[in-house]
């Protein structure tokens, strides 16, 4: 990848973070974005977490890609998290490759980037450095909080470590903890990084190259696991590109082949192949219940935030199940939770998908929740 | 606002906290919100309804009544209502006990097989009964297991369920069933409304 990240907003997190991995750092960069308005009572700010390979720009155009923002379908002026009434604030994760420490950042000791020498974070990693933004944007309380798959693990994250800080949460498609499918999907993206030449144990930013090859399988392992059997026999079939029949050759013959070459090419001028590593890495050892003694139960133990979590039908990334295991355990903790299964064959890709239901509901809760948090 | 929801809504008291089974579009919750203070949670297994009750605030789980009331803790609710539905599940006996494992108490309303009208459909014109609290024919009610007042206030005492209290309601009034009354009131009222537990 070969984007120009200096122009990015972005704050140096002077508060000294110490990593689950047992290093501690401060004074490290953190980049953001906003749309929207601060209202001057701070009432209608809404934090939403990116998943695996998002960045900041949720909304309207991306200043560096130049594409859409990956959450268009969902904010912006009129829409569900409408950015006329509501400010959305989104943070690059740390180890992410949109501005924010990461492994391509320049290690001020070796003047390098980091590469494999960047400490191995996870979610609460992540979760803690963007509290530090809420604390630079001068907000004590949000009114919402969202996020889907990783996003959505961040966010569970943060309720329990900052359980103060949301008036209301939306985790959308997520788990509280990361399935043994999902690691083993996770590792074949590291793998097909780790097995091409070009990876060099992750130096391959010193001859200014990136694996692509490898990146580009890693990102086509994950488009299969966003959608669906259904979804996919429907989009794509055993419909040929652009061709009358079999070539008889290697080449790309099916539209889903194509399809899949072309996420795979596409991604790796825009993300950095040792943040995958870092970034999977981070989601496989999510496992909240981990982090209490007696469990989800009580980590959601004495919470007064308002939780809506939404799943989608034929989601078998993150399923409706696991989705529901949330759910139940915030019920035992007599947690106020709303829940919505969204009937769909788009698979875990759903939620950033026009999918109108899906969005409906996500307003309804929204909107009445500023009904209740407004000052 | 319906008479039955009144009724209900007469049994619950202020502040408590109450689940409502199958709460369609929120309408009971918004009420008992609203006039009572009451904290309520709904389960609904319509889509549609789910929205509608997030688009009133109210908090919702969007599930089916027969297999997903695992969920909730024992005792986690002061009362829990089942509204005119028991009829349709599969296992209205299973329900009825995941619903007094749920809560303290438990307020279930039928539609009373045992009501004249009915009663005289079948009797004198041999046609399953059609009416107002009834009104899908044979081939397209959700209704599995129709009972009469008679019937669940036996069903409660044969399974030691305790029976606090069980209202008759008709369009025009409403009154107390005991045992003694039984007969009567299970051939006059349309509506049962059941307080167990």
């Amino acid at each position: 990848m070969n984007y120009k990240t200096e122009n990015i907003k972005t704050i140096t997190v002077s508060k000294a973070l110490k990593l689950d991995c047992g290093r501690t750092v401060k004074d490290f960069p953190l980049a953001y974005e906003t749309y929207g308005k601060l209202s001057d009572t701070k009432d209608n700010a809404i934090l939403v977490f990116h998943a695996l390979t998002g960045d900041q720009f949720v909304s309207g155009i991306n200043p560096v890609t130049k594409k859409e923002g990956w959450w268009v379908t969902a904010v912006g002026p009129g829409k569900a998290i409408d950015t006329n009434k509501y400010f959305v604030i989104c943070a690059n994760v740390i180890g992410g490759c949109m501005g924010s420490w990461g492994p391509k950042e320049i290690d001020k000791k070796t003047k390098e980037p980091y590469g494999l020498n960047f400490p191995v974070i996870t979610i609460k990693d992540m979760v803690k450095a963007q509290e530090s933004l809420l604390d630079h944007l001068g907000i004590e309380k949000l009114l919402c909080a969202t996020g889907g798959s990783m996003g959505g693990m961040q966010l569970l994250q943060f309720c329990t470590t900052f359980p103060k800080k949301t008036f209301s949460a939306i985790p959308i498609a997520c788990s509280s903890s990361h399935s043994a499918q999902n690691i083993a999907l996770n590792e074949l993206a590291r793998q097909a990084i780790m097995a091409d030449p070009i990876w060099d144990n992750g130096k391959y930013f010193l001859k200014n190259t990136q694996p692509k090859n490898g990146l580009a399988v890693a990102r086509m392992v994950g488009h299969i696991s966003y959608l669906s059997e259904q979804g996919m026999q429907e989009k794509f079939g055993r419909k040929l590109q652009e061709k009358a029949d079999y070539e008889f050759s290697f080449n790309a013959d099916f539209q889903v082949e194509s399809y899949l070459r072309h996420q795979g090419s596409s991604f790796v001028e825009r993300f950095d192949a040792n943040s995958i590593l870092y970034i999977t890495r981070a989601m496989d050892y999510f496992d909240l219940s981990k982090q209490f003694k007696d469990g989800l139960a009580e980590a959601f133990k004495n919470q007064t935030t308002k939780y809506l979590v939404i799943s989608f039908s034929s989601d078998w990334l993150y399923t409706t199940k696991e989705n529901k295991d949330i759910v139940i355990a915030l019920n035992a903790s007599g947690a106020d939770v709303s829940y919505s299964e969204i009937e769909t064959d788009k698979g875990h890709d759903s939620f950033l998908l026009n999918e109108s239901e899906f969005l409906k509901t996500l307003k309804a809760f929204i909107d009445s929740m500023y009904e209740k948090f407004k000052k | 606002m319906k008479k039955e929801f009144k009724v209900i809504a007469d049994l619950l008291p202020n502040n408590s906290r109450v689940l409502d089974v199958g709460c369609g579009d929120g309408s009971l919750m918004n009420f008992l919100v609203k006039e009572k203070n009451i904290e309520t949670r709904g389960l609904e297994l319509d889509q549609n309804n789910v929205q509608d009750c997030l688009n009133k605030g109210l908090t919702v789980i969007q599930g089916d009544a027969e297999t997903e009331l695992y969920q909730f803790p024992k005792k986690s609710f002061d009362y829990v209502i089942l509204s005119q539905t028991l009829q349709a599940f599969y296992k209205p006996d299973k329900v009825l006990n995941e619903l007094l494992r749920i809560g303290k108490s438990v307020i279930v309303s039928i539609p009373n097989f045992g009501y004249w009208k009915v009663r005289t459909s079948l009797l004198l014109f041999g046609k399953m009964p059609v009416t107002k609290t009834l009104p899908n024919f044979w081939y397209n009610t959700p209704n599995l297991h129709m009972c009469t007042i008679k019937d669940l206030f036996n069903y409660c005492s044969d399974n030691n369920i305790n029976i606090k209290k069980v209202i008759g309601v008709n369009e025009n009034n409403i009154s107390l069933i005991k045992k003694n009354n039984l007969e009567i009131k299970n051939l006059f009222s349309k509506l049962g409304v059941f307080l167990i537990g």
